[in-house]
């Protein structure tokens, strides 16, 4: 079965060709993240007007690199959200197009889903499965029991942590993205700050970093007025080694409580050196997947693999109807 | 041009997170289709604190969480709740995607709106928070027109 993915969640236009959810055919990404990086951030109004610009070019040249035809589609996977309201309405337009003119049938993914699924394409998912779902704008614990069916074990209560990263790279005087260089940054460091592990004893699977967030920004705002010296990768390493040991601690008592045969980390901060070293160093009765980097972040391969799960599972296809949601519940 | 006089204001304190349920509140009380509410304040000073406990007072049910990422985050309510954050924004100015949302029929909460100010109504609620201690927050509050009895309220609630 061909599924031709979609995604424009964001800054990324990508399409891509899957064969039963398993082989990428083809996956090409166009990214805008030089344009946006002058202006610290995704800036929406641009990114969708370079999703039109690129988006008509993305097509063929996924369907050309997967050397089929569009009428020998069997199915449209494309993103529906959370995202950017206006770049994901290119992308879901598009596919609308591509799905009413060659009459193929067409499904909205959950951009979450994806993520996830990115997993499957270079190993075998196996269930109960845990994901731990962390980037910009996620921090998540999703139970499945088995495949494309979700369950939100946990959320944030506010900051997801990589906006935590950035906004703590930001007090620190550091550069946007702040993820990678307060990770850098924290393997040169030492933990002497000591700061909170938020809700760590909550005994539930939700997460918060405001107050972290909070507490660091207090924490040196005093030292400044003080005139102490601040030894800034011992102010990363601490803050690494306080969100790292709650994600890591809700991770494994999950893990626990629904006997996980396997664990995945999704989403941007999965890439984060200071969180994979500490789950694997925890976790040893259970495998651990990190997706491969070409699928970490945002692409239209997961969301082929996804929609081709969505599919087979036997939810009901989309209509003309279908439109970009900027903020979705996986369950629904 | 803006005339700053014709600006009602007030100025309080807020000691507690209790301080800042009450405060959401008084204002959600007032609530009306169109309203645009903009939050300033350092990073960690309450600007999403304070929305969460507004939203719960409009009907949003929802967990409401931070919108720094996608910017603007939508919550249905009694009123629908267009969460903003356009702390992006600085150099830029404006999004004219935005405009849909603030022109539109819900209540709109604009966290780091002195970023988009000049491109805001005239007409709107203000609350400029300052952090002077780990609990304690300062608050100055201004707005005309349609605000002016939010205001008024809370200068009742806050004199007594």
């Amino acid at each position: 079965m061909y599924v031709l993915g979609v995604e424009t969640s964001c800054d990324e236009t990508s399409v891509s060709v899957v064969k039963d959810g398993k082989e990428v055919l083809s996956n090409v990404v166009l990214s805008q993240i030089d344009i946006h990086k002058e202006y610290g951030g995704v800036v929406p109004e641009i990114a969708s007007r370079e999703h039109v610009k690129g988006v008509t070019y993305v097509f063929d040249k996924a369907i050309k690199e997967a050397q089929i035809k569009y009428q020998d589609l069997d199915l449209i996977a494309v993103t529906k959200g959370p995202g950017l309201i206006g770049s994901l309405l290119i992308g879901v337009n598009a596919a609308k197009v591509i799905s009413l003119n060659y009459d193929i049938p067409i499904v909205g993914v959950h951009h979450i889903a994806g993520h996830i699924y990115a997993n499957n394409i270079d190993n075998t998912m196996e269930f109960p499965l845990l994901a731990l779902v962390v980037s910009g704008g996620h921090t998540e614990l999703i139970l499945m029991k088995e495949h494309y069916d979700f369950f939100k074990l946990g959320e944030t209560q506010d900051d997801a942590v990589g906006e935590a990263y950035d906004k703590v790279a930001r007090v620190l005087g550091l550069p946007y993205p702040g993820g990678p260089v307060v990770d850098n940054m924290a393997n040169k460091g030492k933990d002497t700050l000591n700061f909170p592990r938020p809700m760590i004893d909550s005994g539930d699977y939700n997460f918060s970093f405001s107050g972290l967030k909070s507490h660091v920004i207090n924490t040196h705002h005093n030292m400044v007025q003080r005139k102490e010296e601040i030894n800034i990768e011992n102010f990363c390493a601490s803050f690494q080694e306080a969100v790292t040991d709650v994600l890591v601690h809700k991770t494994i008592m999950a893990k626990n409580e629904y006997n996980i045969k396997q664990i995945i980390v999704a989403g941007g901060v999965a890439a984060n050196s200071g969180l994979r070293r500490k789950m694997i160093d925890k976790i040893k009765d259970v495998p651990i997947y990190f997706p491969n980097m070409a699928y970490c972040t945002d692409n239209a391969a997961m969301i082929a693999t996804a929609g081709y799960f969505q599919y087979l599972k036997g939810f009901k296809t989309d209509d003309l109807y279908l439109n970009g949601q900027s903020r979705l519940n996986m369950e629904e | 041009m803006r005339n700053e006089c014709i600006y009602l204001k007030t100025k309080i304190v807020l000691n507690s997170i209790e301080d800042t349920k009450k405060l959401a509140k008084i204002i959600a009380d007032y609530a009306f289709s169109g309203m645009i509410i903009g939050l300033a304040g350092d990073l960690g000073s309450g600007k999403t604190t304070f929305t969460k406990y507004l939203a719960k007072n409009i009907g949003v049910n929802d967990n409401i969480n931070s919108p720094t990422f996608t910017i603007l985050k939508i919550y249905q309510g009694n009123y629908d709740l267009y969460h903003m954050d356009v702390y992006r924004l600085e150099d830029i100015g404006y999004d004219y995607e935005l405009d849909d949302f603030i022109y539109g029929e819900g209540v709109s909460v604009i966290e780091w709106y002195t970023y988009i100010r000049d491109q805001l109504p005239e007409e709107l609620l203000t609350i400029d928070i300052q952090a002077d201690g780990e609990f304690q927050r300062s608050l100055l509050i201004e707005g005309k027109g349609r605000y002016e009895k939010i205001i008024e309220a809370i200068n009742n609630r806050y004199s007594n």
